[in-house]
């Protein structure tokens, strides 16, 4: 819902003007606010026209939240707020309070990584790895709301999360393997890979 | 890295306050809900706000709720996926439901709102840029240069209305509600607009939309339908509302509108008269989007050609004049 003012020169008057920018308040105040990401509450002070990204990735040192395009039209920002995917370049952290923020850092538990983790990992349904965060984020959002998504619905969900690597086929099938995961059904094996092994090291033959 | 510009924020807790704070503040004031168009258009320095007002104390803008007689109040605060999720309303509104799921992607159905969706900036090649790119071509007539760059000999910005949500509105006849320092106004969505893509609302600075008002169906039925390059993201680079009032399988009443063709959206006036009247068969509504095609002026500043936008225009109003009367 937004009305903003513009810089604009109305046809009337025609002629070259530089851009104006817009007089910043003298000396922005830090706000001080409470911030609850990953189950713990953070005290944390930062300018208010700060976006959730640029807080977790520069205020509380959380980095596994990639940087992408800033605008929107990537989803490798996305975190979980409230049980739902959004997307932290495009979220004032001032709003932030009192929400239930979790990261990709959030997503393992003291027993081992997520399930969608082991599932990205054992799959190699991430290359260059720099969406996964994002994917990771959009998918727990999506299992924790619908545990047996069809593969029609995963695609839908994940509509906003670009990978330039993967043809997204292999993620498409580590969300579903890790649905099948969590609802506590088997899984077929992977080859090269220790089932047993809480982190799912790659058993490597060298 | 492309950092918002350092803003006062204020978080008013009634849309009256709200209203109070736009008319202090001044032009330089911006009502923020979702935020999803507002933000990137600051990051790219496309706008420059000084003070954000922002909704999301507003609680009573948050909700949809349908009356009696198939009549919907829409809060101009609803999420757009509150509304995909909302059964109700894609039963009983179906062409409106489709018209939102088809926004961008789910993500940021979660964050946008209905009303940011209706008052959407208008969108340009030229313009939707970030500030490098712009100051290479010298700016363009919408942010702070001199010249359209979309038509270098016209006087006036062209950048186009690209909402999904509105045409479908328009359809249906909807009412906006407005709330001002000199009190609440309800207009037809439909005079929201205005053909210029720089001052494309008629809403003065300091009225909040709050809601949205459809009036019961009345044996009114409608469909959307969108062209764009990819199946999620991307804007509408055509969108066409039609919605038909039968009187046995004759049709009584027509709308017909087209959206992303234009600065405003586009009442496609001679192609409904002509179907009045008439059964929707496949030959009258192939002579509809005829007609329909003349007014369509798309020009050279989105995704795909516009001489084939245009001609999409014939076909998507066919195709939606028969699903309209499926419907």
């Amino acid at each position: 819902m937004t009305e903003p003012a513009r810089e604009s020169a109305s046809p009337a008057k025609k002629k070259a003007r530089a851009p104006r920018k817009a007089k910043a308040p003298a000396r922005p105040r830090k706000v001080t606010t409470t911030l609850r990401v990953n189950g713990e509450d953070h005290e944390v002070a930062f300018l208010p026209h700060k976006t959730l990204l640029e807080v977790l990735r520069e205020d509380l040192g959380l980095t596994g939240t990639k940087h992408g395009c800033e605008l929107g039209e990537c989803g490798t920002c996305t975190v979980v707020v409230d049980g739902e995917p959004m997307l932290s370049c495009l979220l004032l952290a001032v709003e932030c309070d009192g929400r239930e923020i979790t990261t990709v850092e959030g997503l393992s538990t003291a027993q081992g990584p997520h399930p969608l983790q082991r599932a990205f990992a054992d799959l190699n349904a991430a290359q260059c790895g720099y969406c996964t965060p994002g994917f990771l984020c959009a998918s727990k959002a999506l299992l924790d709301r619908d545990p047996s998504p069809s593969r029609d619905t995963i695609r839908e969900e994940l509509a906003g999360n670009l990978c330039r690597c993967t043809g997204y086929g292999k993620i498409y099938e580590a969300v579903e393997r890790a649905a099948a995961v969590m609802r506590g059904e088997p899984v077929p094996p992977v080859p090269g890979i220790d089932p047993a092994s809480p982190t799912g090291e790659v058993a490597r033959g060298c | 890295m492309m950092r918002l510009p350092v803003f006062r924020y204020l978080a008013p807790k009634s849309s009256a306050e709200a209203v109070r704070m736009l008319s202090t503040e001044g032009p330089t004031a911006a009502v923020v809900a979702g935020g999803t168009d507002l933000y990137p258009n600051m990051k790219r320095r496309q706008v420059s706000v000084r003070t954000l007002v922002s909704l999301r104390r507003l609680a009573a803008l948050r909700g949809a709720q349908a009356g009696p007689d198939g009549a919907w109040r829409i809060g101009a605060g609803t999420s757009l996926m509150a509304l995909e999720r909302d059964r109700r309303l894609a039963a009983e509104r179906p062409a409106l439901h489709a018209a939102v799921k088809s926004i961008s992607t789910p993500v940021l159905r979660t964050m946008g709102t209905i009303g940011g969706n209706v008052l959407l900036d208008t969108r340009c090649n030229y313009y939707d840029q970030n500030f490098e790119w712009r100051r290479a071509v010298n700016h363009c007539l919408k942010c702070t240069g001199d010249t359209c760059w979309t038509a270098p000999g016209s006087d006036r910005c062209w950048a186009v209305n690209s909402s999904d949500s509105v045409p479908v509105l328009i359809a249906m006849g909807a009412v906006a509600r407005l709330e001002g320092p000199a009190g609440v106004r309800e207009v037809p969505v439909e005079s929201l607009y205005r053909d210029d893509g720089i001052a494309w609302l008629t809403k003065a600075k300091d009225e909040l939309l709050t809601e949205l008002v459809l009036p019961p169906p009345d044996g009114w039925r409608s469909h959307y339908g969108k062209l764009r390059r990819r199946g999620t993201f991307d804007f509408p680079v055509l969108g066409v509302a039609t919605a038909l009032r039968l009187d046995g399988d004759r049709v009584a009443e027509a709308r017909i509108v087209l959206n992303g063709v234009g600065s405003a959206p586009l009442r496609a006036k001679e192609a409904e008269a002509f179907v009045v009247g008439k059964r929707v068969d496949a030959e009258t509504a192939k002579q509809a989007g005829e007609l329909a095609f003349k007014p369509a002026k798309p020009l050279d500043n989105t995704d795909f050609e516009n001489a084939w936008r245009k001609k999409m225009v014939k076909v998507y109003v066919r195709d939606g004049l028969l699903a309209a009367a499926r419907a």
